[in-house]
C-alpha cells in the first residue's frame, strides 16, 4: 500500500467548520463532552473511536439532525439556526452520506441526484439533469440512472448518494461510516470515490475505520471516546504513534482482527 | 322483480350509493391526509388535535355522527349546504350533503390511521435524508414521506373504501335515498318482495366491492416501494 498523503492541501486561516464547547445528552447520557473541533477549508479530517463514543451524533449535530444542548458550531461563520425554512437552506451546503445509502426509494437515481437542486435551489428541470448525469457520471453510475435504487449494487447506491449530495454544491460533507454497510468486495469503488473528492480539495468529516483511506487521504485524524476528543494527529503520526492509552487500545483492537 | 326496480327505483338508490361512496372518498381523503400531517408534525398542539380527532370520532358510531350531523348540525345550528333551489330539491340535496360530511368525518379518521401505518413502513433515514438536502418540512411531506406512505397504505386504505361503500347504508338513518331506505320502503309496502329485494341489494354491493378489493391487491403490489 502507499501511504503517501498528497501533502496540504488546506489553507489553515480559513476555519469552515467550528465547533465550541458542544455539550449534548441523550437522557443521561452526556454524549457529547465539551467538544472543541476546528475543521479548516479544504481539509480531510477522519473522525475514528469505538463504538458508542458518539461520532454519529457528532456529525448529526453538524447538520443539526440531533439538537445540542450548549456550544457553539458554525459553519463558514454562521451558526444554522435552530428550526425552519433558514435550517433547511443553510442544511443544504452541508453535504451528508449516511452508512444505509438513504436513496429515496420511490424515486429513479436520476430523481434522487435532481430533487435538491430543483427543490431546494431552483434549478430548472433541464439544467439539473444535465448537472446530474455529469456527477453521475464522475461517480460511474451513469448507465443506471433510470433505475429505481433497490436494483442498484450497495456500493452503487453510496455512490449514487455520494452525487446527490454533491449536487447540491455542499461547503462540506460530512460521511458517516459509508463503507461499513457494504460487502468487502464493494468497499474500494466508494472509498476511489471519496478519495477523488478529497482530492479536488472538498472540506469532508470522515466517520471511518478504513485506515487505508485515512492514510491515503486524511489530513487529521480526530480520535474519539466516550464522547470526548481524546486525541488528534496526522494519519501518520496517529497511526504509528498514539499517545493516549484509549487509542492504542483501540488501535490494537482494530489492527489484530 | 321489475316493481323493485320501478316503483322502489332499486337503480337510482345503486347510484345514490356510488355518489355518496365517491364524494364521502373524495373529502375523507382530503380531511384524513390533513390530520395525518398534523399526527407527523414536529408542533405539539397539532399533534394532539390530530390524536384527538382520531380518538374521538373513530370511537363514535357512525349512526350518532350521521344523526348528530342532520339534527344538532342542521337543525339546531342551522348549517346549510344546499342552495333552496338545487336540482333535485332543497332537502334532498341537504340531507345527502349532510350525509357525505358525516362519512367524510368519520372515514377521514381511518384514512388517518392507514397512512400514518403506511408512514410506519418508511424507514427513518429517507426523512433524515430528505431533511440533510435541505428539503423543509412540508418539501419532505410532499416529495418523500406522503407519496411513500400512500404506495404503503394501499391495502388499508382499499379496506377503508370498502368499509364506506358499504356504510353509506348508514345515510338511510336521515333520509337519503339510497339502498338501505329502498329496503325499509319494501319492508313496509311490499313485504312479499322482501327475500329478492335484498338478495339484489346485497348482490349489488358485492358487485361494488369486489372489485375494489381485487383493485387493491393489484395496486398494492404495483406499487409497492421496493427496499
Ligand atoms: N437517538 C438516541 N437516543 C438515545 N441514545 C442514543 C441515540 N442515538 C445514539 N444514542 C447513544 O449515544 C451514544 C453515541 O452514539 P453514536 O451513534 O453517536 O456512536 P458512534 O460512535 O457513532 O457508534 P458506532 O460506531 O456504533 O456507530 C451511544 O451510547 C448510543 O447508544
Ligand atoms: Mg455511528
Amino acid at each position: 500500500m502507499t501511504d503517501t498523503n498528497d501533502g496540504p492541501r488546506r489553507t489553515p486561516d480559513r476555519p469552515l467548520v467550528v465547533l465550541e464547547n458542544v455539550n449534548k445528552h441523550f437522557g443521561d447520557l452526556h454524549v457529547l463532552k465539551d467538544i472543541n473541533l476546528t475543521v479548516h477549508e479544504g481539509e480531510v479530517v477522519v473522525v475514528i473511536g469505538p463504538s458508542g463514543s458518539g461520532k454519529s451524533t457528532l456529525c448529526r449535530t453538524i447538520n443539526r439532525l440531533e439538537t445540542f444542548e450548549s456550544g457553539r458550531i458554525t459553519i463558514a461563520g454562521k451558526e444554522l439556526p435552530q428550526e425552519g425554512k433558514d435550517l433547511a437552506r443553510l442544511r443544504a451546503d452541508v453535504g451528508m452520506v449516511f452508512q444505509s445509502f438513504n436513496l429515496f426509494a420511490h424515486k429513479t437515481i436520476l430523481e434522487n441526484v435532481t430533487l435538491g437542486p430543483t427543490k431546494v435551489r431552483g434549478l430548472k428541470t433541464a439544467a439539473a439533469k444535465d448537472r446530474a448525469m455529469e456527477l453521475l457520471k464522475r461517480v460511474g453510475v451513469e448507465h443506471q440512472a433510470a433505475k429505481y435504487p433497490a436494483q442498484l449494487s450497495g456500493g452503487q447506491q453510496q455512490r449514487v448518494a455520494i452525487a446527490r449530495s454533491l449536487a447540491m454544491e455542499p461547503t462540506v460533507m460530512l460521511f458517516d461510516e459509508p463503507t461499513s454497510a457494504l460487502d468487502p468486495e464493494m468497499i474500494n469503488e466508494v472509498l476511489d470515490v471519496m478519495t477523488q473528492l478529497a482530492h479536488s480539495g472538498m472540506t469532508m468529516i470522515v466517520v471511518t475505520h478504513e485506515m487505508g483511506f485515512a492514510r491515503k487521504a486524511a489530513d487529521r485524524v480526530v480520535f474519539m471516546a466516550d464522547g470526548a476528543i481524546v486525541e488528534e494527529n496526522t494519519p501518520e503520526e496517529f497511526f504509528t504513534h498514539p499517545r493516549s492509552a484509549r487509542a492504542k487500545d483501540f488501535l490494537g483492537k482494530i489492527l489484530t482482527h | 322483480m321489475q316493481t323493485i326496480f320501478e316503483q322502489f327505483g332499486l337503480l337510482a338508490a345503486f347510484w345514490m350509493t356510488i355518489k355518496l361512496t365517491l364524494w364521502s372518498a373524495l373529502f375523507a381523503t382530503v380531511i384524513g391526509t390533513l390530520v395525518a400531517i398534523m399526527r407527523l408534525s414536529p408542533v405539539g398542539i397539532l399533534r394532539q388535535l390530530g390524536a384527538t380527532y382520531v380518538t374521538l370520532v373513530r370511537n363514535t358510531p357512525l349512526t350518532l355522527i350521521m344523526i348528530f350531523s342532520s339534527i344538532a348540525l342542521s337543525g339546531v345550528l342551522g348549517l346549510v349546504l344546499a342552495s333552496r333551489d338545487a336540482p333535485g330539491g332543497y332537502i334532498a340535496t341537504q340531507n345527502f350533503r349532510l350525509a357525505v360530511l358525516a362519512l367524510s368525518v368519520y372515514h377521514a379518521a381511518f384514512v388517518c390511521e392507514a397512512i400514518r401505518s403506511g408512514v410506519n413502513t418508511i424507514p427513518l433515514g429517507q426523512a433524515e435524508a430528505a431533511r440533510s438536502i435541505g428539503l423543509t418540512f412540508s418539501q419532505s411531506l410532499r416529495e418523500i414521506i406522503l407519496p411513500q406512505a400512500f404506495r404503503g397504505a394501499v391495502t388499508p386504505l382499499g379496506n377503508t373504501l370498502i368499509a364506506l361503500t358499504k356504510n353509506t347504508t348508514i345515510a338511510a338513518a336521515i333520509g337519503v335515498a339510497e339502498t338501505a331506505l329502498v329496503m325499509r320502503n319494501v319492508a313496509e309496502f311490499d313485504p312479499g318482495l322482501l327475500w329478492t329485494a335484498f338478495g339484489l341489494i346485497a348482490l349489488g354491493f358485492v358487485i361494488l366491492t369486489v372489485p375494489m378489493g381485487l383493485a387493491t391487491s393489484f395496486l398494492a403490489h404495483r406499487l409497492a416501494v421496493k427496499r
